[in-house]
């Protein structure tokens, strides 16, 4: 790895200070397990290290109006043991359940793998399909972007050189709905997806029609992709095999995959049809289930 | 540029100067000389280097040496007491869960925060834990066995 400067503020007003002060010269280090592989890769050289490690706070766990918050350094490990991510939305505990493994979970944050940015991940999916907001601080005050916003391309986001991503926002799901993280892994259980679909139905209580979806799928395109022309062929719809394979053809639509080790480009745009259907069908079953 | 960091390892106080991109793997390797933990893949996936930082699995080859700075460190040098080996270090040589010997350090480790977490793992629990540390011999079962074998011993119950 090359020399950095490595800091260890005590609070998060010294680290916006820092982050303020270096900008793009500096990367801010949570959990590290992308990070340090960029670094010893030689990706990303960064000449001043920011390490949140002392930083205090910064990993909780909160509902209020509504909404569940949770800290930029929680870690995929405490988010997905933490109670009221389990009762609440047990599908993003389930998502973070399923990140790699035991090691990297016990390291990597729940704001660390959404500034990555790398479109393999598994929580952007779910995130994504949660309708879920992140919160990003700067010395200049903080803003609240919807994660759908956020995603530019590979390894890109909206957050500017000076900003922390301090808080993940997730809004409670409302009666009625279902939710499933389906994850195609074909090589090994720690491996990243060769496709990973999310999906929350909510269903009118009286008729089992959709009332609302969303579907967000992981590892075919340059960024986490919502797939809206699905999800509005679904709305007001009753649950028919025949529906669940427009929706899933829409949804391939979107995708623009890359051939690699985890599949070509059209086997992954193949299996994202597969497992977009088996998403909306678990969704749809648990929130009928509910009723 | 230099760091100074001070550590607990296996029960014991250091203070190292160390450089600022130093890997706290090859700190316990070269700075302490403890080669237990091996560095196989470098980038978190074999587990070969896995130790226990204040009591959680962790890859020593992604966590910087400065961020173990004021952290309690475990190793595979830290488990046998008073010339006694650990249940689970015995287990792996009784069920064969010691195979070519490289992952074993890193197996350990992580069946020992397994078993620290949850002292009575199902065989799914083990599996779904350990799926992580890679065996090249392909031991599995043995490793699996062994762990069941410690944790059945650490609660005095009957072992195989």
């Amino acid at each position: 790895m090359n020399a950095f400067s490595y800091r260890a503020p005590e609070t998060l007003e010294e680290a916006l200070t820092l982050l303020h002060e270096h900008g793009e010269d500096a990367k801010i280090l949570a959990g590290g397990t992308a990070l340090i592989i960029m670094m010893k890769q030689r990706l990303v050289l960064p000449d001043v290290l920011i390490s949140l490690d002392r930083v205090r706070g910064l990993d909780f766990v909160a509902q209020e109006d509504g909404v569940l918050r949770l800290g930029g350094l929680l870690t995929h490990r405490a988010a997905e043991l933490a109670s009221p991510v389990r009762t609440r939305v047990p599908v993003l505990a389930d998502t973070y359940h399923h990140v790699a493994t035991i090691r990297i979970r016990n390291m990597a944050t729940v704001a660390g793998s959404l500034a990555h940015a790398d479109p393999n991940q598994d929580p952007p999916a779910t995130l994504l399909a949660l309708d879920a907001q992140v919160r990003l601080t700067s010395m200049q005050g903080q803003r609240d972007v919807a994660l759908a916003d956020f995603f530019t391309d590979y390894y890109e986001t909206i957050m500017q050189p000076d900003e922390l991503l301090t808080e993940v926002r997730v809004p409670l799901p409302q009666p009625h709905t279902g939710s499933a993280y389906c994850k195609f892994l074909p090589r090994s259980a720690d491996d990243y997806a060769t496709v990973g679909v999310a999906a929350t139905v909510r269903v009118n209580p009286a008729t089992g029609a959709c009332e609302d979806c969303r579907i967000a799928m992981g590892s075919v395109g340059v960024t986490p992709l919502r797939a809206p022309a699905a999800e509005n062929l679904l709305r007001g719809q009753q649950r028919t095999d025949a529906l669940l394979q427009e929706a899933a053809a829409a949804a391939q639509q979107v995708t623009d995959p890359i051939s690699d080790t985890r599949g070509s480009a059209d086997y992954k745009r193949a299996m994202a049809g597969v497992f977009v259907r088996r998403a909306l069908a678990q969704a749809w079953q648990q929130a009928l289930a509910s009723v | 540029m230099t760091q100074t960091i001070r550590m607990r390892v296996n029960g014991q106080e250091h203070m190292l100067e160390v450089p600022q991109q130093r890997l706290l793997l090859d700190c316990l390797r070269y700075d302490l000389g403890l080669t237990g933990a091996k560095e196989g893949c470098s980038i978190g996936v074999c587990g070969a280097c896995s130790v226990l930082m204040d009591g959680k699995v962790v890859s020593s080859c992604l966590v910087l040496a400065a961020v173990a700075d004021n952290k309690d460190i475990v190793t595979i040098e830290g488990l046998a007491q008073n010339g006694q080996l650990h249940p689970l270090q015995q287990a792996f040589i009784d069920h064969g869960g010691f195979q070519c010997g490289i992952c074993t350090p890193g197996m350990i480790m992580a069946a020992k925060a397994l078993l620290d977490d949850n002292p009575d793992p199902s065989e799914d629990e083990i599996k779904d834990w350990m799926l992580g540390n890679l065996c090249r011999c392909t031991g599995y079962y043995k490793i699996i066995e062994s762990i069941q074998a410690a944790a059945g011993q650490m609660q005095g119950k009957e072992t195989a």
